[in-house]
């Protein structure tokens, strides 16, 4: 599978390949110095940009930067195509000018279509702009860590599922308890903690809560799987139901929102490396749960018993405590994710996480775990989602709109699988 | 698929029996179930077909059914060839088997069961209207001619045992069968029951229909069936007309093998009591069952299949839960509620099935071997990887398991050597009780004795040994001690196996 990743980020990397305008403080420092280096030591300069923050911020940028190394500034001009016009012509009056330096977007103006025969006087004016360079957008930094950043909740939520899966069952429910869990946490941090007010110590409390109540609902249908020998398809189709019902009650059908701006720390920060926080959280988690899997007797059971549950229990496992754990752990992380989720978006909604269980079953699933159980890896699972993510942001990146990309989703996993199990044709018989 | 067999079969014509089969041969890896066994049924008759192993019985079974194809031999219905490729093939030829596990589908009542698959439909052919009518017509014809009084919209479910088989042999006679496969037909009725199923046998008999009854019970046999044909180690030992065998006869025609060289001698006294069951019970299989072990000894439990051995020891290592009964190991009472309390006491069980309750097929030698061993093997949550593979590759090479590495997955070994993976996980674990299930089914014969040196080895240690074994030179070879179940109870033990035979331990299992 990993080989599919592979080739899905080789194809957007082709498909995406176009020119690279830059407009950050780098771009600006570059043409101040392209600007001073092309038009002598004092050179008069117009700067004109569309009146936008990111292009002001460059303006500005680059304004200073030669006002710096001794150049005249003649106008920083912020705004439309008239307002340059007016510049030149005061400029062409006035002193003249040795350069104008524009950016990717202000460069198409025609009002600099042709200097020379517009304003005589501005015969031998420049129009300078940053270098531009060809780069695939799939491949930009800001890109990357959109798709990590995307796939993150699912990411975590295919863990559980991961362990529900290999024991040969099913949890349907994770989807439900992300809303049931962005739900409560938001609601106690308006009703207990102080609203737009909260601090660390009771948004944290908060936090716990919501993934409490959704391990508490994992831990309800495991019981009823493993006391009653309910079939995991019914038992969490059930929890479904009742945590998403459960979430709307609790909601009153609206959204929570009356949450600090501080809550938005763990789904929008990056205080690690520039990796935003959710990112950061799914890849420990990840790498805790690869060494459950590989290296801890909890993971050595999971296989057995979802390999051949009566062996494993005539060898001592305790086949009942395992499959139940494996739905705690499931609804926890599904109340991370939940958690997660709310600080994102800022909010608590019964709305979120429709679907979800569907693309976590599909993360798990392409990522090579068998849904009759005994067989998968926290990796291959890690692979999944980001297949599932890549070929998202892929497909949006070449500007395919949403409905064709369901399509494309549902055929790409279906391929996925099939590929995996013509691989291990001679196996199954 | 009929086709007329020229030469032979224009022979045949005259005096051709209702079923012949030549030569039928079969195997399995690592069993040879049918090794060209001959049987023939004439119209009307009622054979006996008693049967050593379960193997043979089951596929001979399969083969006339259609679920199995034979690799060698002819079948012939009325002088006509008959290959027979799948299970409808069978039916056109008039065919039926009745298995033990019936097949009917739980939820439909008796008329909808019966007319499964052969429904009758009215209108322009095969638009599918069910001619109900006619089917309920017809359905309380059989019933009665069956002299069953149920409810046809009942769901079968909800019948007797008695009236399941009721509904099965009436599905057989819609599907115009003339021959009859039944299979232990009697082991779940009550008495009356199997009177009744005996007067429908008559009647079917007088009717034409030849029947194969395959029982283990002498005296039904004598009561019912015309000639008796026996079937041992997947072949023909011998057959003959009722009226002319005796009990006698037929453990003598049982018991096959002589004892041979390989069973190594051991020289072990036992000592005190170490497992003692009393009074152990569960339902029907399992009935006031009490035995004790001693240390160093190997105690074998025999007698038929279905005899209730194999569900004696998954009582005792807790793989089911017991009725009534105590356990003792060394003198303290155990609890035994499940298997993870049973191995922490000291008891391993090799299970029957290898591979359905002794591995896990995907996983390598090494996780299984570690499977039971992990509270050894582990520290704080964590398995000590290094640890399990070294004890493991041990193990590999003093039981001399045949594998390319400890990471190999168990799938892909043998027969005998997976038994010596499962062999193994016991060993690593110290158990001071063994209980051994058909240890040596479907194991090759050198790895055979290399499993009964180690059970040796293991008696010489002064652990105790219970093994359930239907191999009677195995049981005669290898045990210190015999003990014979029939019918959920334990019906003779025979003190010193040294001075034993098979006719002995034959003549208790009959019981």
């Amino acid at each position: 599978m990993l080989w599919v990743l592979l080739g899905l980020c080789l194809l957007f990397t082709v498909l995406t390949w176009s020119e690279q305008h830059p407009s950050g403080p780098a771009a600006a420092d570059a043409l101040a110095a392209d600007i001073l280096r092309q038009c002598g030591k004092a050179p008069r300069v117009l700067v004109a940009v569309r009146e936008q923050p990111d292009d002001a911020a460059f303006a500005a940028r680059v304004a200073t930067r030669l006002a710096a190394a001794g150049a005249t500034v003649v106008e920083v001009v912020k705004g439309e195509p008239r307002d340059a016009r007016g510049a030149l012509e005061r400029a062409a009056a006035g002193g003249g000018l040795e350069c104008v330096a524009v950016n990717s977007a202000s460069a198409e103006w025609l009002v600099f279509a042709d200097l020379a025969r517009d304003y005589p006087a501005l015969a031998t004016t420049k129009l300078l702009q940053p270098k531009s360079y060809f780069w695939p957008n799939f491949l930009k930094r800001e890109n990357l860590l959109n798709i990590a950043n995307q796939i993150s909740v699912i990411a975590i939520l295919a863990i559980g599922m991961t362990m529900v899966i290999i024991t040969g069952g099913i949890d349907l429910s994770v989807g439900s308890l992300i809303a049931l869990a962005s739900v409560t946490a938001a609601v106690l941090v308006r009703d207990l903690a102080g609203g737009v007010e909260a601090g660390p110590t009771g948004m944290l409390l908060a936090g716990l809560g919501g993934i409490a109540v959704a391990a508490a609902a994992g831990a309800f249908s495991g019981l009823m799987i493993v006391c009653f020998g309910i079939p995991p398809f019914i038992a969490t189709l059930a929890m479904m139901l009742v945590a998403g019902g459960t979430a709307s009650l609790l909601a009153r059908g609206e959204s929570v929102y009356q949450l600090p701006d501080s809550f938005m720390w763990l789904g929008r920060g990056a205080d690690f490396l520039g990796l935003p926080n959710a990112v950061v959280l799914m890849l420990l988690l990840y790498f805790v749960a690869h060494v459950v899997m590989t290296r801890m007797t909890l993971g050595r059971h999971l296989l057995a018993l979802g390999g051949n549950r009566e062996a494993a229990r005539l060898s001592g496992v305790p086949v009942s405590a395992v499959v139940l754990l494996a739905y705690v752990l499931s609804g926890a992380l599904a109340g991370l994710g939940g958690v997660v989720m709310a600080s994102q978006l800022k909010s608590g909604s019964p709305n979120y996480g429709q679907m979800y269980e569907l693309y976590t079953i599909a993360a798990v699933v392409v990522g090579g775990t068998s849904l009759a159980g005994g067989e998968g890896s926290m990796l291959g699972t890690l692979v999944g989602a980001l297949i599932i993510a890549v070929i998202q942001n892929g497909m949006n990146l070449v500007g395919i709109e949403s409905y064709t990309q369901r399509v494309v989703l549902g055929a790409v996993i279906l391929a996925a699988v099939l590929l995996d199990r013509l691989r291990h044709r001679n196996w199954g018989g | 698929m009929l086709t007329g067999k020229d030469d032979t079969g224009a022979r045949r014509q005259h005096a051709a029996p209702l079923l012949e089969m030549r030569g039928i041969q079969k195997s399995f890896p690592g069993v040879r179930a049918l090794r060209g066994v001959d049987l023939t049924l004439g119209a009307g008759e009622v054979l006996a077909l008693v049967v050593e192993n379960g193997a043979g019985k089951s596929t001979l079974m399969k083969i006339l059914g259609g679920a199995q194809r034979p690799e060698a031999g002819r079948i012939f219905i009325s002088g006509n060839e008959l290959a027979i490729r799948g299970p409808q093939d069978a039916r056109r030829a008039g065919v039926a088997v009745i298995y033990q596990e019936f097949n009917l589908v739980p939820a439909l009542g008796a008329a909808d069961n019966i007319f499964l698959g052969q429904e009758l439909v009215r209108g322009a052919g095969r638009l599918g209207w069910i001619d109900r009518a006619r089917q309920r017509q017809q359905v309380d014809q059989l019933l009665a001619r069956l002299s069953l009084s149920i409810d046809p919209l009942v769901p079968c479910r909800e019948l007797s045992v008695a009236q399941q088989q009721g509904v099965e042999i009436a599905k057989a006679l819609v599907a115009g069968a003339r021959i009859l496969v039944m299979d232990e037909p009697t082991a779940a009725l009550t008495a009356p029951e199997v009177e009744a199923l005996h007067a429908v046998i008559r009647d079917l008999s007088r009717a034409g229909v030849g029947i194969i009854y395959v029982s283990h019970r002498l005296e039904e046999i004598a009561q019912i069936c015309h000639r008796v044909m026996v079937l041992r180690d997947g072949g023909n030992v011998g057959e003959a007309p009722t009226a002319e065998v005796g009990r006698a006869d037929l453990i003598r025609m049982m018991v096959g093998r002589e004892l041979t060289e390989e069973f190594p001698r051991r020289h072990v006294r036992p000592g005190a009591p170490r497992l003692v069951v009393e009074g152990l019970c569960r339902g029907k299989a399992v009935q006031k069952v009490s035995l004790e072990v001693r240390a160093g000894e190997v105690l074998a439990l025999t007698g038929l299949v279905g005899s209730g051995r194999t569900e004696t020891l998954r009582l005792i290592f807790g793989a089911d839960r017991r009725w009534a009964g105590r356990i003792t190991l060394d003198g303290k009472t155990l609890a035994l509620a499940s298997p993870r309390g049973a191995i922490a006491a000291g008891i391993g069980l090799l299970p029957e099935d290898r591979k359905t309750q002794g591995l896990v097929l995907g996983l390598s030698v090494r996780k299984n071997f570690g499977l039971p061993n992990l509270p050894r093997l582990s520290r704080g949550g964590f398995v000590r990887q290094g640890e399990e593979r070294r004890a493991c590759t041990e193990y590999i090479s003093t039981l001399q398991i045949r594998t390319p590495s400890s990471e190999t997955a168990v799938r892909t070994l043998s027969g005998g050597n997976q038994q010596k993976v499962v062999l193994a996980k016991w060993l690593a674990r110290g158990c001071e009780v063994l209980l051994f299930d058909e240890p040596t089914r479907g194991v090759d014969v050198g790895a055979k004795v290399e499993i009964y040196q180690l059970i040796n080895s293991l008696a010489a240690e002064g652990k105790a040994i219970l093994m359930v074994s239907s191999d009677l030179p195995e049981v005669l070879g290898m045990a210190d001690r015999i003990l014979v179940m029939h019918d959920g109870r334990i019906t003779g033990e025979i003190p010193d196996a040294a001075h034993a035979t098979q006719e002995m331990i034959m003549e208790l299992a009959f019981a």
